[in-house]
């Protein structure tokens, strides 16, 4: 009964927890209500991965209502994939946060913080969820609107937060408008909502210039969530000024859920045998994706706080998506796809790690990781064993990205993309260097009495770091989940029947 | 016995003993004779279960180790082979010596964390073991650059300034060649053979050709950092900042010489000595190794500061094994194989002189270092032998490895070849000997002022002035520089022994 109806609970149930977070009043209470829901979309989302592995898509009618009339959820082994990231990650931002909030946020505005922080979990798991093209743009905004807040509520620490979100909030709008207006147009030569529906009536309009600016309009609206090099103006700053359980959250899943969108219009609704799309992918997709890795790499190097490094580094890390996605091949995607969990994994690894660091010291400039290496050998050993991962050292899983990515490149013959994307993670070696070398080689600027950071926060980052390393030495599972979901993606979108119906 | 050893479960063992090893250490933090002790003792069962490995594989035995896949379709897999069992052995015995000597060096010197260094000695055992066991690229790589990690903190042990920049240089020049040039090596091979394993006869044959075999042999060649071929040597010079027991071991035994295995274990096993030939990949990469040898030889000539001139010297005694591989000869492969053993043998001795004689007389210019033969006389010894070997004169096991080599460079019909290592010999006689030479016949140079008689007391050794280190340093440079002797007579067990993994 339950199982039947869990593609919707998956996604209710953070929903629904929200306002009761408002209720309780208690922080303690508020973050007992949130991390059950929490561990329940992370118990759900494995089910229905499983599921989906086992028995093929699932397709959820809302309401009873038959597709393409009512509104689908539709999980393939793409999208429940990328659940288990997002429920993963919000799961283990969720459990840590606690004490780290309690430092951030003043007592009162914590149970709002967490029935913000649901909000914007929920709309992360509609938007992977669904099925229909304007649900998605509806879960976009909720999760999108609460993020807004959720940053700005960092201006207890930095009152720069409140600029950072407005600056956020703008573009964020202006990509939300971009992606409505270009679904409005694709709805005006379809009228349809549904994405699948949608795929199968477009097919034979690749002529149509309604259908390419509906197109160019949702690329440049998702690509504006994505932080696509040079739309990222917003994330170096959303991501420093917030508080930091919201970055690492952030890190993790708001990216992630924004190149999955971009991966369903790709390839779901259009595709790249659309000779624009094609051509989108080569002469836009891989010029912007090497820019991306290079530029935003090298002005990490120059950022003097730990945060920046990592906001500047998450923008180069959109750039190997878009590389990925830029050849156009089954290998190409998975490589992309792969670096989705990848990256999730590890950059809320190091975000939780600065977290902890900001929880001791209230900062998280460069200086302040002075000697902390030996005051805070497990928040740093995690810090390092994440920049291990950034850089591709193997047994870590950010080499598996690397080595996929690598591979693909070299499949289509763009040998020089294979040594961009090397020479792009030996500049992370150089930013992820500066900060371990501060951390271990430098001493410490005063001699205040920092001391680890508490259990309740190192378990769940440990967490993360542990499969970060797991993962790495053994990648069958993840290798294997992205290559279904590359190929759910790429081969066959539209083809096969529902496995098994809602009511 | 209680159980029978397998091969499989030695293999897991050769791992482990050094990474619990590590963490036994760490355990025994606040008693430094039970963790001194300890790490000998690791050391010792590590080099009896090498020991093991190498007797059942002339028994016979075909040990092998599969783990998890780190990438679909290539595990973590651990082969038992010559070349490696050598290399196995070889590092396995000299790291007991060379615990012996850091005990006796770290306590005279008062050095400062200890326990850190004993643990990242272990850890970087541990990796050293994994790439000479390893059967495919891809875990050898993965124990190349955990050596590489956990090198690092040895290397900038002092926590000075200095060693800070050295460290920024080792770990940057290091990683970034195998990240730049090993990893696109690695897939490219990959991409091309759809396997990564160890064959004999190589893997890559008819699949590439031309002008990209030749840009793949270069690739491996600079990715391998750690042989510190010219241009990228630089990290080799600054790693000396480190205490001595580390430029002994690491920058004569374990990390430059997992630098030219790797080489050699490519030219074996993923290209094939017979493909090699056939495809002319390695030919213009024999004239950049026989710059790197020439123009560090000339270096080395040039510098003052003993290490330095030991470093420079490692620079050049490497080429000689990457110029084998590029031979393209089963000789030169011996002959490379062979230089793996006896440098590590003879330098290993000349770096444990030289903390020996900083230890006894903080001296560390080679200026001055006269008449100290005359209170060092067993140090002295010691570094003799260890330069006589590296020079390659019999009956040192150097020899053998110049005799191989030479042979392989006959073979190729590379006559330059020959020249340039005969006047390379010329050169490390030039930057070796001169030390010993004033060592012995020179006055010291704290009583250079003092009149001198004429004639024969000058060189006599008299016992009541000896000045040298402690025993645990000078015994195990003595033990050394005679093993640099024994090796010599075993020199063509040594090389039969390599030989049958060479063909096709």
């Amino acid at each position: 009964m339950i199982l039947q109806h869990l593609a919707i609970l998956q996604v209710m149930l953070p929903l629904l927890a929200a306002p009761l977070c408002v209720l309780s009043r208690s922080p303690l209470l508020a973050w007992g209500i949130a991390a059950l829901a929490g561990l329940f979309a992370l118990a759900g989302s494995f089910i229905l991965f499983a599921q989906v592995l086992n028995a093929g898509v699932i397709s959820y009618h809302i309401g009873n209502w038959a597709p393409p009339w009512g509104i689908e959820f539709r999980l393939d082994a793409a999208n429940s994939f990328v659940l288990v990231v997002v429920s993963l990650v919000g799961a283990v931002c969720i459990l840590y946060g606690r004490r780290s909030i309690e430092r951030e946020i003043p007592e009162d505005d914590q149970p709002l913080f967490y029935t913000m922080l649901l909000l914007c979990f929920a709309g992360m798991l509609g938007v992977t969820s669904t099925g229909d093209a304007f649900n998605l743009f509806v879960f976009l905004e909720i999760f999108s609107l609460s993020s807004y807040v959720l940053v700005a509520m960092g201006a207890e620490r930095d009152r720069r937060a409140l600029t950072a979100a407005f600056t956020y909030l703008l573009l964020g709008t202006i990509g939300a408008t971009f992606y409505v207006i270009g679904l409005g147009f694709v709805y005006a030569l379809t009228g349809t909502l549904n994405m699948a529906d949608m795929a199968v009536r477009i097919t034979g309009m690749a002529g149509s210039g309604t259908l390419r600016v509906a197109f160019a309009f949702m690329i440049i609206g998702m690509g504006l969530k994505l932080a696509i090099f040079p739309m990222h103006l917003w994330l170096p700053n959303a991501y420093a000024f917030a508080p930091s359980i919201v970055t690492a959250l952030l890190a993790g899943t708001a990216t992630k859920v924004a190149l999955y969108v971009l991966l369903r219009i790709l390839f779901t609704i259009f595709s790249p045998a659309y000779p624009f799309e094609s051509q989108t992918l080569q002469y836009l997709f891989l010029p912007l994706g090497l820019a991306g890795v290079f530029v935003a790499s090298i002005v990490a190097l120059f950022q003097q706080d730990v945060k920046r490094v990592l906001a500047w580094s998450s923008i180069a890390q959109s750039g190997y998506f878009l590389l990925g996605v830029s050849f156009a091949s089954v290998g190409g995607l998975m490589a992309s796809i792969v670096h989705l969990f990848n990256h999730a994994i590890m950059k809320s690894g190091l975000f939780l790690a600065v977290g902890c660091v900001v929880y001791r010291t209230g900062s998280c400039s460069i200086a302040s990781f002075r000697g902390l290496g030996h005051k805070m050998p497990w928040t740093m050993a995690a810090f390092v064993i994440g920049g291990l991962s950034m850089i591709g050292i193997p047994a870590t899983i950010g080499f598996t990205s690397k080595w996929y990515l690598i591979l693909a490149a070299l499949e289509r013959g763009w040998w020089p993309v294979a040594i961009a994307i090397v020479a792009g993670s030996l500049l992370a070696l150089f930013y992820f260097g500066r900060i371990i070398e501060a951390a271990y080689l430098q001493p410490s600027t005063d001699d205040s009495t920092i001391t680890e950071a508490p259990l309740s926060m190192l378990a769940p980052m440990w967490m993360l770091t542990i499969s970060c390393l797991a993962l790495g030495i053994d990648s069958e599972l993840t290798v294997s989940a992205a290559r279904a979901a590359a190929e759910a993606l790429f081969l066959d979108p539209h083809a096969g029947l529902p496995a098994h119906t809602g009511p | 016995m209680m159980f029978a050893l397998g091969p499989e479960t030695v293999l897991q063992l050769i791992l482990l003993v050094p990474g619990l090893g590590a963490i036994l250490i760490g355990a025994t933090n606040r008693f430094p004779n039970l963790r001194d002790a300890l790490s000998l003792l690791i050391a010792t069962a590590l080099c009896a279960l090498a020991v093991w490995l190498l007797l059942d594989h002339v028994a016979g035995g075909i040990a092998r180790l599969q783990l998890t896949p780190i990438v679909q379709g290539l595990p973590i897999l651990f082969v038992a082979e010559p070349i490696g069992l050598v290399f196995a052995v070889l590092a396995s015995a000299l790291w007991i010596v060379i615990t012996a000597y850091s005990i006796g060096y770290m306590r005279k010197n008062n050095e400062p964390h200890q326990t850190r260094f004993y643990i990242c000695f272990a850890i970087a055992m541990a990796s050293t073991m994994g790439i000479a066991l390893a059967g495919n690229l891809l875990t050898l790589f993965l124990f190349y650059e955990i050596l590489t990690l956990s090198t690092y903190p040895l290397v900038v042990h002092h926590e000075t300034d200095a060693a800070r920049r050295a460290g920024r240089v080792y770990l940057g020049l290091l990683l970034s060649s195998s990240i730049l040039f090993l990893l696109p090596a690695i897939i490219w091979t990959w991409f091309l053979a759809g396997t990564l394993d160890f064959t004999r006869g190589g893997i890559l044959a008819g699949k590439i050709e031309g002008t990209q075999a030749a840009i793949l042999f270069a690739l491996f060649l600079f990715g391998a950092g750690k042989a510190a071929l010219m241009p990228l040597h630089r990290w080799l010079p600054a790693a000396m900042i480190a205490p001595t027991p580390v430029s002994a071991f690491l920058h004569a035994v374990a990390v430059v010489k997992a630098g030219v295995f790797t080489i050699l274990k490519v030219g074996v096993y993923i290209f094939g000595v017979g493909f090699l030939a056939s495809v002319q990949a390695s030919e213009w990469m024999l004239w950049v190794s026989a710059f790197s040898l020439i123009a560090a030889s000339v270096i080395a000539l040039g510098k003052d500061d003993l290490k330095a001139r030991l470093a420079y010297s490692t620079i050049a005694q490497l080429a000689y094994v990457t110029m084998g591989v590029c031979l393209a000869t089963v000789m030169g492969m011996v002959g490379g194989a062979m230089q793996l053993v006896t440098h590590a043998l003879g330098k290993i001795t000349l770096f444990m002189c030289a903390g020996a004689i900083y230890l006894a007389t903080g001296k560390t210019r080679i200026s001055d270092m006269r008449g100290l033969g005359r209170v060092m006389p067993f140090t002295f010894g010691a570094f003799l032998l260890g330069a006589l070997s590296i020079i390659g004169i019999p009956p040192l096991g150097g020899a053998w490895s110049k005799w191989f080599l030479m042979m392989g460079a006959s073979d190729a019909g590379h006559l330059a070849a020959l020249g340039i290592w005969m006047l390379s010999s010329l050169l490390s006689l030039a930057y070796l000997i001169p030390l010993v030479a004033r060592g012995f016949f020179l006055p010291l140079q704290e009583e250079e002022d003092r009149p001198q008689a004429q004639g024969r007391e000058i060189s006599v050794i008299r016992l009541a002035r000896l000045r040298e280190a402690p025993l645990w340093c000078v015994v195990p440079a003595c033990i050394t520089a005679l093993l640099s002797v024994l090796v010599y007579f075993a020199g063509p067990a040594i090389a039969g022994f390599i030989l049958p993994a060479l063909g096709p």
